[in-house]
């Protein structure tokens, strides 16, 4: 917004306004020449250079030991489109991001239009939803591992109790990738729904109690009032929902580190298993261009189609 | 952290100026062991040497075996690298050394070498250069439930060939036990089946010609038959159910256990499985039984080839000569009896084979003396970007997503795109 009003100050440049103008220049300057350098010197030195030395990297057929020197060109982005893998990680990437959407998002919004209510136990089922959200990955994939483990977990036993032999969710490729949804949904679910809680909180109350004056009822009153109210938080969940999707794998790792046969690789599981683990360092950099690509592109669209005003 | 460490040194040496005491040299020391009871050896072996090395402290760290394999070229080029590397030797041991990130040690060794199994040495020299020194050598075969087999009424020791082998799995499974157990997650394991069938098919010819482009490669005749014969064993379903989600360390938990008759092992896994099994004692010495792997028909390998591994210690680049005085000692005729006693390794120094107290590692030990053709894992020969996908493609034989064909096509296409 800042660089917006600016740009207006700059361009309506008649002479009434030239003195001011002066000024408002000189103490922009002056914060531009504060507060730039840092932030540009951090930006540049953790996100720009390293994206272009993984730009760089992608063109040679490199193994990480000392300098790259056998230059390929695009060969390496060749590969990745080559190999079955990848394709397999893009669409589990795609089935994330729309089960986070359809299941996930819903779920949230749900529970948080019950839980912003004030009742007894509120509060604590509100911790209680939001507790899977403040484990760590690893430690998520490791218990979830033991739950979904056929031999000795808590599934098994489970179907051991109606005499069944329980199915080894995570040696299968049909549903390896079944098994790592279900843990991104109940991890997750419960970080939007308190999205969603802050927002209904931060809500006007008074138009609410307007509307019920005026005769709306409570299904009106959620679909019309409130739904609509939480628009922005929704737009913003959904972009960390892909996001965060895009970027998933520190749970594929200790549940299935990808597979069997690449089944439930994501595209970041995807360049650690086929990148770096097998010392292909223009390889995984060539995957980690593309998921760049794909995050900035998705990153700006979104910004400018759906969170324009915001 | 750094600042801290500066005024640790600071501090360090102003204590060192000022009481003239000894230079104290630190020896880091990078393992990737995870039986406690062969660890708490090395602790001794560690502390003895201090003991007779005034000055020198050996420090030890703990990777687990994948999580080192994907650290290590990132560890290598730090600066606080460990002086004494685990390796497997190979394909992975060439990059190293080509990457300049090993020390040469051939002087620092000098004759000692001649004390130590030829084969097993030669395994860590490159170009004429000695960059690390063999404590272990090991043999890949089927360690057996004697057990298991008799209530199924198998003879192991009749297993002989590969139609052996697959009736015994026919036979153990009507009897309603569980054959084999393999650690499918881990891949590797898998990758066994397919190479020691090649290794029994085509014998060393066959190996160096693939590498060198010949018969079509690793796509060539002997590489498809291999992954033939290993559906042959696939479709029998052999393996534990969720095969493909078990680490190593679990199915030999598993074997260990007693709920399966075999498991396709390397030889030290005898002791292994024991520390993984629930009771901590697995499969007791005299029912462990030990099936070399069986010949399919038409092989043109010997019988006595052997697949395993080599395990050694590295040097680094820029370490103190007492790293590689420590793995001098660590080599010495004392700690390789003290370990062969316990039966965790075949030793390298020669003459300690004669303390392997159990008749199934001597077993061994003479096989692997007899052998004439000791092929390294495929995984750690051809090197991390081939050989990664040798375990792919074998788990993916196994797991029925790749024909036979398609698996040997992916390990050609990965040996021609050598990246």
């Amino acid at each position: 917004m800042t660089e917006r009003s600016g740009a207006i100050v700059m361009r309506s440049g008649r002479p009434v306004a030239a003195a001011y103008r002066k000024k408002a220049i000189d103490g922009r300057l002056t914060a531009l020449l504060l507060f730039l350098p840092p932030a540009l010197l951090l930006f540049t030195l953790f996100v720009v250079l390293p994206i272009g030395e993984a730009a760089w990297y992608s063109g040679f057929n490199w193994n990480g030991f000392g300098k790259p020197t056998k230059w390929i060109g695009l060969d390496n982005y060749r590969f990745v489109f080559d190999t079955r893998g990848f394709g397999t990680a893009f669409r589990n990437n795609l089935l994330i991001i729309a089960v986070s959407l359809t299941i996930q998002l819903p779920l949230a919004l749900t529970l948080a239009l019950i839980l912003a209510e004030k009742f007894r136990g509120s509060v604590a089922l509100r911790m209680l939803f939001f507790l899977p959200y403040v484990l760590a990955e690893v430690a998520t994939g490791l218990i979830f591992s033991f739950i979904y483990d056929g031999n000795y977990g808590l599934l098994a036993s489970i179907y051991r109790a109606f005499g069944a032999e329980a199915p080894h969710l995570l040696a299968s490729t049909q549903t390896s990738m079944l098994a790592i949804l279900i843990v991104v949904v109940w991890k997750y679910f419960g970080f939007h729904m308190m999205l969603f809680i802050a927002a209904l909180q931060g809500m006007d109350k008074n138009l609410i109690e307007a509307a019920r004056i005026d005769g709306a009822s409570r299904w009106q009153v959620l679909r019309h009032i409130v739904v609509p109210l939480l628009y922005p938080t929704i737009r913003l969940s959904i972009f960390f929902a892909v996001v965060g999707s895009l970027q998933l794998f520190d749970l594929v790792m200790p549940l299935t580190r990808g597979g069997p046969a690449d089944s439930s690789n994501t595209m970041v599981s995807f360049l650690y298993n086929h990148g770096i683990s097998r010392m292909r360092v223009g390889f995984g950099s060539a995957i980690g261009v593309i998921l760049f690509v794909i995050c900035v592109t998705f990153a700006i669209t979104y910004k400018r189609w759906f969170m324009r005003n915001e | 952290m750094r600042i801290v460490r500066t005024l640790a040194l600071a501090a360090a040496g102003f204590i060192m100026a000022a009481g003239a005491a000894a230079a104290q040299t630190t020896v880091r020391w990078l393992h990737i062991e995870q039986n406690p009871a062969q660890v708490k050896i090395w602790e001794e072996v560690a502390r003895n040497f201090e003991a007779k090395n005034p000055g020198v402290k050996v420090e030890m760290q703990f990777l687990e075996n994948e999580a080192y394999k994907a650290k290590l070229p990132t560890i290598l080029q730090s600066k606080d690298r460990p002086h004494i590397l685990y390796s497997w030797a190979g394909g992975v041991l060439k990059t190293q050394v080509e990457a300049g990130v090993l020390e040469d040690i051939t002087a620092g060794v000098g004759d000692y070498k001649n004390k130590l199994s030829a084969a097993a040495v030669e395994a860590f020299t490159v170009d004429g250069k000695l960059y690390g020194l063999p404590y272990n050598v090991s043999q890949v075969g089927f360690m057996y439930n004697k057990d298991l087999f008799a209530k199924a009424g198998v003879d192991g020791t009749k297993i002989k060939t590969w139609d052996d082998l697959l009736d015994a799995v026919k036979k153990l499974k009507a009897a309603g036990i569980t054959p084999i157990a393999v650690g499918g997650q881990d891949k590797w394991p898998l990758h066994f089946y397919w190479t020691h069938l090649a290794v029994r098919l085509g014998g060393k010819p066959a190996f160096e010609a693939a590498l060198k482009g010949q018969n079509g490669g690793f796509e060539g005749e002997t590489f498809q038959k291999s992954g033939e014969l290993m559906k042959q064993l696939v479709d029998l379903e052999p393996f534990q159910s969720g095969f493909l989600g078990f680490k190593n360390q679990q199915a030999l938990g598993f074997f260990g256990d007693g709920k399966a008759a075999m498991n396709l092992a390397i030889s030290h896994h005898s002791a292994t499985q024991r520390a993984l099994a629930a009771d901590k004692k697995g499969v007791p010495e005299d029912k462990l039984g030990w099936i070399d792997f069986p010949m399919p028909a038409g092989a043109k390998g010997q019988p006595t080839d052997t697949l395993g591994g080599v395990n050694g210690w590295l040097v680094t680049k820029g370490s103190p000569k007492e790293a590689v005085e420590f793995v001098k000692f660590f080599v010495s005729d004392d700690v390789q009896r003290a370990l062969a006693q316990q039966n965790f390794i075949i030793p390298t120094y020669k003459g300690a084979e004669a303390a392997l107290s159990a008749a199934f590692m001597q077993n061994v030990a003479k096989n692997i003396a007899a052998s004439n053709y000791h092929q390294n894992f495929y995984d750690q020969d051809l090197g991390p970007s081939v050989g990664r996908v040798v375990n792919d493609a074998t788990a993916e034989i196994a797991g029925g997503s790749m024909t036979p064909k398609q698996a040997a096509k992916a390990i050609q296409d990965a040996f021609k795109q050598g990246n």
